[in-house]
Formats: C-alpha cells, sequence, structure tokens
C-alpha cells in the first residue's frame, strides 16, 4: 500500500489547517454560505437533508486496518455509529458537526487519510479495480498509476473549478470491474507491441441524467505521457465545456457535441503544446509509487485445497470467494447487503470487525467496491473458513455476491436533498422478496441498481435491471429500465414504459425475473436473455 | 400554512422558525404568513440558520405538516432507521411521512 | 477604479485594458480577456503588452485559470492580473497559474494573502508560480 512521505503529509495537514481557517471565517460571518459552499464541497462536506454529511475519500478504494479502524473511530464519536460505503469507493458519514469537522479531519490526516476533492467541481476521487494486485487477469497493478493522478489532481492549480465534476477510474484487465466506461475519463493500462505498459484513454462516459459510454480517444499513453495527456484532455474541458446549464456540463456533453474526432484532435493539439513543457513527473516518481504495490509476502506453499463440508460456507464459498492470482489464496468479498438491511451500511462495529480480519487474515488491507462491498483481497485457503465464522457472527457472511439481493442503491430520499424518492426502502423489499439464497442462485448473476433520482448515483443506468425513483405529483413512482451493464459488455439500460408505485416495481422486478427463467437458453444470465429477446415479451408481462 | 426550516449553521441540524426563535421539532413551527422573506434574510444574515427556505404546509391535528415528503423526511429523520428520528419510539411516526 | 493588489516588483498598469477586438485593431498595451474568449489570439502580440486582465464573473467559473496558464506558457512575463469575484480562497490557485496582480470587488486583506500564499509548503504539479513539485523534489530534482 501507497505510504505518505513528509510531503504528502505536509499537504494533507496544511489542508486541515487551511480549512479549520476557513470554518472559522463561516461561523465568523467573514465568508458568505454561498462563497463556502464550493470550498466545503472540495472538502467533502455537503448540506444534505438531516445535516452536514462528510465523504472522506478512499483512494482507488484500498485501506489498511488502522485506516479502517480510524473509520469506526470516527462514526463513533463524530457521528451516529455507522458509516455509508459509496459508489466512487469512498465512505460517508450522514451527522457530522461543520464546528467539529477540523478535529475529525485532524484524526483522519493522522492515519494518511483526509477527505479532500470528495466533492465540488473538480478531479474527484480517482477509483480503480477493488481485486488490483490480486486478480490473475490485470495486465499491472492499476493502482501505482492510480495514485500519480490522485496526487496530480490534488489541487491542481487550473482545474480546481471546471464546469462540473470530473471522475477518473483505472483498470488493468479486461474485465471491467470498476465501471470504467461510465466515468467522464476511463483508462484501461494495455501492454503496446513494444511489451511497454501505458493507458488506453476514454472520454466522455459517465451517467446522470444523459448516459454515455465514453469512446477510446487514444488507445495508448505511454507512461512517460500520462500526465500531459490528462492535463491536455482536462485543458480543452475546462475552456470549452458548458458552463451555461448544469445539467450539459459534463465533459459527456463537450465530447458528445463537438464529437469525438473534433475533441480527440483538440487535445491531441493541446497534447502536443502541453509537451514541451516539461509537466511530466520523472520515470522515476511512478517506478517510486510502484515499490509500495508490491505483493506481500505470500506462504508459497499454502495449499490450493479448500474443506467444503460444512455446507453454508460452500455456498458463502461459491458466491463470495474469487480466484487469486496466488496458488493457496483467495479474494474473499464482504457482502454489505444483508437481506432487508441498507445496502452499503456499516456499524462501527462491523468496521472494527472488517479491520480486524484484514489485520489477522488479509496482510492487512481491505477494498471497498464501486458496488458497496467491503474486499479482504488475499485470504489464504487455509484460512477462509474461520473467516467465514468470524464474518458470520458480525453479520457479515451474506452469500449473495453479484447475486438480485447484491443492489447498489443510493441513499435517496431518506437522506439525500436531491431526490425524488426514497431508494432504500424499495431495495429492502426487494432484497425480502428474493431472500431464499436458492431463488437467487437460480437467477444467478442479475445485477439491480436504484437511483432515487435522475442523477443516477445508484447507477440505473447500468443496471440489469435499473430503478429510477420520480416524483410523479408529490408521489414516489418508479420506473424499471432493463438491459443495462457497467462491465466490459457496457450498455445503457432501457426504459421498459410506466412506472410503478412501491410496491408495484417489486412485482414489477419478480414478473421480469420470471421472463428471464422461461426465456433463457442454456447458461445465460438475465442481461443475455434480454440482449436475445428484445423489450417485448418482457414489457407484455409487465403490462398486460 | 407557510413554514420557514433550514439548518443550524454549526451542527447542520435541521431547525423550523417558531416565531422567536428556531428549534429542532417541527411541532415548534409557526406560520409565518406573508414574513417568510423578511425572517429568512435577517436570520439567515445573524447566522442563526444556513440555507432557510419557506414551504407550503398543514396543520394536522394541531401539528404543522409539510406539504412535501422531502420536507416531512426531514423533519423526523431516515424512514428507514426510525432509532435515528426524533421519534425513536413512535411506530406511526414513519407512515405519517409517506 | 479598485484597488489592485499586486504581487509584482513594478507598479501595477493603469492604462484601462481594452477588449481583444478593440487590442487587435490597434495600438492599446493593456487587454481584458472575458471568460470564454480565446487568448490564445493574443499570442502573436505578447512582446507589445503591458498588461492581460482576466475576466473572472464568478470565482466558480474556472476558465481564466486555463487563460493565465496559456499566457505563461507561451512566455508572457508582464502583468496578468485577475478581475472580478476574486476571493481570498482562490488566490493560491490563480497565484499558481501566473497571475501577479488582483483587482478583487472586494478589497483583500494583504495579511491573509500572505497566510494563503504561504499555507502549502509543497505541490504536486509543475504549475506557472515556479515552484518545485514533490515529485522532482522527491527525486533530487
Amino acid at each position: 500500500m501507497y505510504k505518505y512521505d513528509q510531503y504528502d503529509q505536509s499537504i494533507v495537514d496544511a489542508r486541515v489547517a487551511e480549512f479549520r481557517d476557513q470554518v472559522e471565517r463561516r461561523l465568523a460571518g467573514e465568508i458568505t454560505e454561498d462563497q463556502f459552499k464550493p470550498l466545503r464541497l472540495q472538502n467533502g462536506l455537503y448540506l444534505q437533508l438531516h445535516a452536514y454529511m462528510l465523504r472522506v475519500a478512499i483512494p482507488y478504494g484500498t485501506l489498511n486496518s488502522k485506516q479502517m479502524k480510524m473509520l469506526a473511530h470516527i462514526a463513533r464519536k463524530y457521528d451516529r455509529d455507522y458509516g455509508h460505503f459509496t459508489t466512487r469507493q469512498n465512505i460517508q458519514y450522514n451527522w457530522i458537526q461543520l464546528d467539529q469537522t477540523p478535529d475529525l479531519l485532524e484524526e483522519l490526516a493522522s492515519v494518511e487519510m483526509h477527505a479532500i476533492q470528495t466533492s465540488g467541481n473538480c478531479i474527484r476521487n480517482i477509483s480503480s479495480d477493488q481485486y488490483a494486485g490480486a486478480a490473475a487477469d490485470e495486465v499491472a497493478d492499476p493502482r501505482p498509476w492510480a495514485e500519480l493522478l490522485r496526487q496530480w489532481s490534488t489541487f491542481h492549480p487550473e482545474f480546481a473549478h471546471l464546469p462540473r465534476k470530473f471522475k477518473f477510474a483505472v483498470i488493468a484487465s479486461e474485465e471491467d470491474r470498476a465501471a470504467m466506461r461510465l466515468h467522464d475519463i476511463g483508462i484501461q493500462l494495455v501492454h503496446n507491441d513494444a511489451g511497454e505498459l501505458g493507458a488506453r484513454f476514454f472520454v466522455g462516459g459517465g451517467m446522470g441524467r444523459t448516459p454515455m459510454i465514453g469512446p477510446m480517444v487514444r488507445d495508448f499513453v505511454p507512461a512517460d505521457d500520462l500526465v500531459s495527456y490528462a492535463e491536455a484532455c482536462l485543458r480543452v474541458y475546462n475552456r470549452y465545456g458548458r458552463r451555461d446549464n448544469k445539467y450539459k456540463a459534463r465533459i459527456k456533453i463537450l465530447v458528445h457535441e463537438l464529437g469525438k474526432d473534433e475533441y480527440t484532435r483538440q487535445v491531441e493539439e493541446e497534447f502536443k503544446h502541453i509537451k514541451t513543457l516539461n509537466l511530466d513527473p520523472p520515470k522515476a516518481e511512478l517506478e517510486r509509487i510502484t515499490t509500495f504495490f508490491q505483493d506481500p509476502d505470500y506462504d508459497l506453499s499454502a495449499s490450493d485445497d479448500l474443506d467444503l463440508s460444512d455446507p453454508d460456507f460452500a455456498v458463502w464459498v461459491n458466491q463470495n470467494v474469487k480466484a487469486h492470482k496466488q496458488t493457496g489464496y483467495a479474494i474473499a468479498n464482504i457482502s454489505l447487503k444483508p437481506i432487508g438491511g441498507i445496502p452499503g451500511d456499516a456499524s462501527s462495529a462491523q468496521i472494527d470487525v472488517m479491520a480486524d480480519l484484514a489485520k489477522d487474515y488479509s496482510f492487512d488491507e481491505l477494498r471497498v467496491t464501486h458496488a458497496q462491498n467491503i474486499v479482504l483481497p488475499h485470504v489464504k485457503k487455509s484460512d477462509l473458513y474461520a473467516l467465514w465464522q468470524k464474518l458470520d457472527e458480525a453479520e457479515l457472511a451474506t452469500p449473495n455476491l453479484d447475486l438480485i439481493s447484491d443492489m447498489i442503491a443510493c441513499p435517496g430520499l431518506d437522506y439525500c436533498s436531491l431526490a425524488n424518492a426514497r431508494s432504500i426502502p424499495v431495495a429492502q423489499k426487494i432484497a425480502t422478496r428474493f431472500a431464499d439464497v436458492g431463488k437467487q442462485k437460480e437467477l444467478g448473476e442479475l445485477k439491480l441498481k436504484i437511483s432515487g433520482c435522475i442523477n443516477a448515483c445508484g447507477h440505473h443506468h447500468a443496471g440489469h435491471i435499473g430503478i429510477l425513483g420520480v416524483d410523479r405529483k408529490g408521489v414516489e413512482n418508479y420506473q424499471l429500465s432493463l438491459g443495462g451493464s457497467g462491465a466490459e459488455d457496457v450498455s445503457l439500460a432501457k426504459i421498459t414504459g410506466p412506472g410503478f408505485d412501491e410496491d408495484g416495481i417489486v412485482d414489477a422486478v419478480e414478473k421480469a425475473t420470471n421472463v428471464y427463467l422461461e426465456q433463457r437458453e442454456g447458461d445465460e444470465r438475465f442481461v443475455d436473455t434480454y440482449r436475445r429477446v428484445g423489450m417485448a415479451p418482457f414489457k407484455e408481462a409487465l403490462y398486460d | 400554512m407557510k413554514l420557514l426550516t433550514g439548518n443550524d449553521l454549526k451542527s447542520g441540524l435541521v431547525t423550523w422558525w417558531t416565531g422567536e426563535d428556531w428549534s429542532i421539532n417541527i411541532e415548534d413551527a409557526v406560520d409565518v404568513g406573508e414574513q417568510g422573506e423578511a425572517i429568512l434574510t435577517a436570520e439567515e444574515a445573524a447566522r442563526r440558520v444556513n440555507s432557510p427556505y419557506i414551504i407550503d404546509g398543514d396543520e394536522i391535528s394541531g401539528t404543522p405538516r409539510p406539504a412535501h415528503i422531502k420536507d416531512r423526511v426531514r423533519a423526523l429523520g431516515p424512514t428507514v432507521r426510525s432509532d435515528l428520528t426524533l421519534k425513536p419510539n413512535d411506530a406511526s411516526a414513519i407512515d405519517k411521512v409517506v | 477604479m479598485t484597488d489592485i493588489f499586486s504581487l509584482r516588483d513594478d507598479t501595477p498598469v493603469s492604462e484601462l485594458p481594452v477588449s481583444i477586438e478593440e487590442f487587435l485593431g490597434g495600438n492599446a498595451t493593456a487587454v481584458r480577456i472575458e471568460v470564454g474568449e480565446d487568448t490564445r489570439q493574443l499570442l502573436p502580440y505578447l512582446d507589445r503588452i503591458a498588461l492581460v486582465e482576466v475576466s473572472f464573473p464568478a470565482f466558480t467559473d474556472g476558465r481564466g485559470y486555463s487563460a493565465a496558464r496559456i499566457l505563461r506558457e507561451a512566455g508572457y512575463n508582464a502583468e496578468l492580473r485577475a478581475q472580478g469575484d476574486v476571493l481570498l480562497d482562490q488566490i493560491r490557485y490563480m497565484h499558481r497559474c501566473g497571475f501577479d496582480s488582483f483587482a478583487p470587488e472586494k478589497p483583500l486583506k494583504a495579511d491573509q494573502v500572505d497566510a494563503v500564499l504561504k499555507r502549502f509548503d509543497a505541490v504536486y504539479q509543475s504549475s506557472m508560480d515556479g515552484q518545485n513539485p514533490v515529485w522532482n523534489l522527491r527525486h533530487g530534482g
């Protein structure tokens, strides 16, 4: 894992001091709320439905047990004893007091954490593959590149007031576990013909009210050009992105309006100029960062055997444990989607348990996933049974990874001031309807995603089944869509027709799954069947 | 009726205008009639409230009830965590929001 | 006219800046860039410019930062002034992009500006203020 040096620490410490000063000036009336708002947002502090909400950055979703423990401590001391893990691999707290925020940030800084640029119209936390460094299919660990971009984007003076927020994702495998193509800039690490590692750039993806799949603008950016190329992409956007309408201000609209080719031409021209300025870090810097992401000290004699005689354990292994690149090891997914629970929420006690388990069983490392789950990336197979038992005790062993009850759901109208409808009660009702694991397994991989408003924080456009909550004359109403994907088979879901009320949407989801069960061929997933048979049979079942 | 609501500047908690001060309990809220804008401007300038706004409401058995569900959720707390609402022991409170 | 807050050694240019259009058709030495205008139009004339004033109609409109950098990257080294909704908390970003004078709508306090410019002693990027980024410092650069 990356470790701060004196420079990283001094930058984070200086930001704490700066924010303390900004809060004091706000409380003293020296700056207005309009002036303060972008300052607090760029430090992750929102004014939400019930109170201030603080979003803490978890760069590329990676953290150690000490940091995880700190997150539990923050929840206990400054909040209401729980946290919410987000689709951007961050954590947020719903009841933070403004005047206590500087002290909280100081505690975070003591474990090399911060809330810098987790909101606002700037470059946000860089997200990545939750299996980075553990997956057999990656060409390299994407996190050194993500860390380099984290540093480059932190307090970037030219890009602190962009037309709109800006999200990067970096992956390094063909399988896309990070919804890379649905980011403002998606980067896939690849090798070129000469065997050198470089970055494939996709620009202009995103969800929100106008979902777009990011087109590729460059198939290979060498490591030495990474920063210059990113600067060029951002500069064209900063200069020409729309600022007249916040709903058209994301880079996807610029790329769409200019056309991919014209946007690319402008970027390449800007890049040619920027490259002359010598802005890129020395080669040694990426090498230095990469040394922090070496393989842990695996037991090379660890056995690949696994005793699955306990049937409940076998169910969990079968669903939540994934192959590791190292013989004798496995990737363990901890579902934060208990049946009837709140997707992504974890109590302080559970956060502590996960921290302890990471220390005992996963070389002190945890990951947060964009699907709002936690991963222990490097677990010895012979430890899996003990791990599972401890997870089970803490109610963290729900065996539902990638099944219908493993939903992404935004906080919705229960917490969010932008929401039009509640998301969580719908998620709870659907999970309860499909509570039986056998029933869920029969449906196989089924990604259900729920947003409580058009901003699409719940990724409904990318759901095999997507649900969008809307406000219909003051009453919550839910639109169903089908056929989306945020993975390597990326696609945008299509709406089925008129919406449903809260109970109606649960029935509609069940009807859609019944159509799938009737129509599927071979080992097709829900989304495969939908793509083959189209919308018609689903519409018929839903509306006739 | 017209109600005035916002958040406490320091704590961020949802507050309601009581006629002379701000309360976290909507039961204390008063109808501000046509005075909303004036109160809001003065109170915001004095930093006794953050981001206040005026909403429509009705009076139901002596208690103000916001017209929109969003402000009813604000008045109570998250409907999915009754333990964190202002009425953790009132099972019917959440039903009244929806 | 508002007070000019300058970080330069010379006296702020007092000539009233003209629009790009007027500048291109005349002999003015002070020019003003509005948001959305292409700063690169000025690049052939940098030798005769004593002041470029960049407009910030709202502090949240960040186009002026790119305008400043484009000028500095092209070698412009005379006065570069940020005018408009110029606030204490953005001064550091402006300075890093190459601004060295400020015409804020509300006056800035010198001691506060001094404090914000000194707050961060390390930076991650190369920019136009000459500060050596940490990725050079880490490798003896």
